[in-house]
């Protein structure tokens, strides 16, 4: 922001009328393509990249990927902690790929979330109630 | 395949972490399939929720604490995790200093203004959206607009007080202004933001008001305009939502063989008050055979009552009257979570929230995934 322009009492401020305002999006302005499969892959044995994530789904996907029983090894690793990428490796058995061993996780944490949403909701609204 | 029947050893070790006077055994889970033979461990919503509880311990609007039993510590970790660092919230980002003769520099006061927890109408916060910094690859950014955009002023001007008595020395009582404090942020609503912020409860204001931001003796005066914007921990502290986000595992004490007289009063005392109680022993426990109690009726024994309340300090390890007595460990599966907010949302709301967020991450990536795959 030029710093000459704001020695007027009022800043200049668009109508949030005549713009509609953005859709939620991400905090951080991140690329739409965020995963990569990485080289030597194949069908039941890959790496993705995943970039901007840490710890926090690395780790939660890689306990769901490894309840999957089609999956023979999942490990996540950050490779460089001044990069924002995140690599997780899926190796699964015959009668599945990586891809889908990898999409039913993502799908499998989603309906964990809502679970854990639901019980938390029920509980408290027992102990006190709803406003 | 038909389960193997368990013994309570194997239970107790698949259960429970166990903690010794200097070190730790069974740390990992190891409820995946095929860890052990013939058990079926793969994930399964209907047993997920079946296992899942959620007990609260207290809920206060700003500081509740729950236990959350059922899920493994990658998932609880990630909720701890994006309540500290991606839950959004709004703080003071930039501060136009128009004038500021006091003795702390600009950019030393500028820093202190963006800590000061802001709250406000919580509907109206809700309602705001993401202002996006210029960048290298967008140099525009976005138009502060009242959508995006919180703008607050202070303006504060110290001078001599007349009415203060002679020799008084009190700088508070000697000048007008003489300590700044948060409260004396103005806001300054724009467009839509009346709707929601016009109401004292309210506009966006400092959570605490007695928060002391600068010093200024006559003469001196602060003249300055903020632009509060949404914001989330990972960019910068100030916009993390919560004070303290943590959790702990459920302690468990196991006394495995009798602690009885004295030594249930020293074992008492090795644990925080509320954890241990001293009992008597009954006819009926010294009357079997092979229970330690033979013959100490009416004596006292120790007995766990409390665990929650335990710290695990292993001090009770240390004494060799209770060595091969006393077994201490953690629950694996329950994670006593401990949240405090900074003031703009109450804390069962940002846990909520976080599983939100963690959701929505999920979804993201299923896109990417599916946009790679074409």
């Amino acid at each position: 922001m030029p710093s000459g322009s704001n020695t007027a009492e009022d800043q200049h401020m668009a109508d949030a009328a005549m713009e509609h305002p953005p859709a939620p999006e991400p905090y951080i302005d991140l690329a739409d393509q965020r995963i990569r499969v990485l080289p030597g892959s194949t069908e039941t044995a890959a790496s993705f990249e995943f970039e901007g994530e840490d710890h926090t789904l690395g780790n939660a996907l890689r306990y769901i990927i490894m309840k999957n029983p089609d999956v023979e090894f999942c490990g996540y690793s950050i490779p460089h902690p001044s990069e924002a990428k995140m690599n997780i490796r899926i190796q699964t058995y015959e009668n599945t790929t990586a891809f889908d061993a990898l999409e039913k996780g993502l799908d499998d944490l989603m309906d964990l979330c809502d679970v854990v949403v639901d019980k938390f909701a029920a509980a408290k609204s027992a102990i006190k109630p709803p406003h | 395949m038909p389960v193997p029947a368990l013994s309570e050893a194997d239970l107790d070790r698949r259960k429970n972490v166990g903690i010794n006077l200097e070190t730790v055994t069974h740390v990992q889970s190891t409820d995946f399939p095929g860890h052990y033979p013939g058990e079926d461990h793969s994930w399964s919503l209907e047993k997920f929720r079946n296992n899942l509880r959620v007990e609260f311990h207290h809920n206060d609007q700003y500081d509740a604490s729950f236990s959350l039993i059922g899920v493994d510590a990658a998932i609880a970790n990630a909720f701890r995790r994006i309540l500290i660092s991606e839950v959004p919230s709004l703080a003071i980002e930039y501060v136009f200093i128009h004038n500021n003769t006091s003795i702390i520099q600009d950019e030393v006061l500028a820093h202190r203004l963006g800590l000061v927890p802001l709250t406000g109408d919580k509907a109206g916060l809700n309602w705001l959206k993401w202002f996006k910094k210029p960048t290298e690859e967008d140099p525009e950014g976005s138009e502060p607009s009242d959508y995006n955009t919180v703008v607050m002023k202070l303006q504060v001007a110290c001078s001599r007080n007349p009415a203060a008595a002679r020799g008084e020395t009190d700088p508070t009582k000697l000048f007008h202004n003489a300590h700044v404090y948060a409260h004396q942020l103005t806001f300054h609503p724009a467009g839509r933001q009346r709707d929601y912020f016009s109401s004292p409860e309210g506009a966006i204001r400092s959570f605490h008001p007695n928060i002391l931001l600068a010093k200024l003796r006559p003469g001196q005066e602060i003249d300055l305009e903020m632009h509060c914007i949404k914001g989330i921990g990972a960019d910068h502290a100030k916009f993390s939502p919560v004070a303290t986000a943590s959790y702990r595992l459920f302690p468990d004490i196991k006394i495995m063989r009798p602690i009885l007289g004295d030594d249930a009063v020293k074992f008492q005392t090795c644990f925080p008050k509320g954890v241990i109680a001293l009992e008597d022993v009954t006819e009926e426990e010294a009357s079997r055979v092979g229970s330690g109690y033979e013959g100490h009726v009416g004596e006292k024994k120790a007995v766990v009552v409390n665990p929650y309340k335990d710290t695990v300090s292993r001090e009770c390890l240390r004494h060799d009257e209770f060595k091969d007595k006393v077994k201490l460990g953690r629950v694996r599966d329950h994670f006593i979570f401990h949240v405090e907010s900074t003031g703009q949302y109450d804390s069962d709301e940002l846990f909520i929230e976080s599983v939100k967020v963690l959701k929505v991450k999920c979804q993201r990536m299923k896109r990417s995934l599916a946009s790679m795959m074409r």
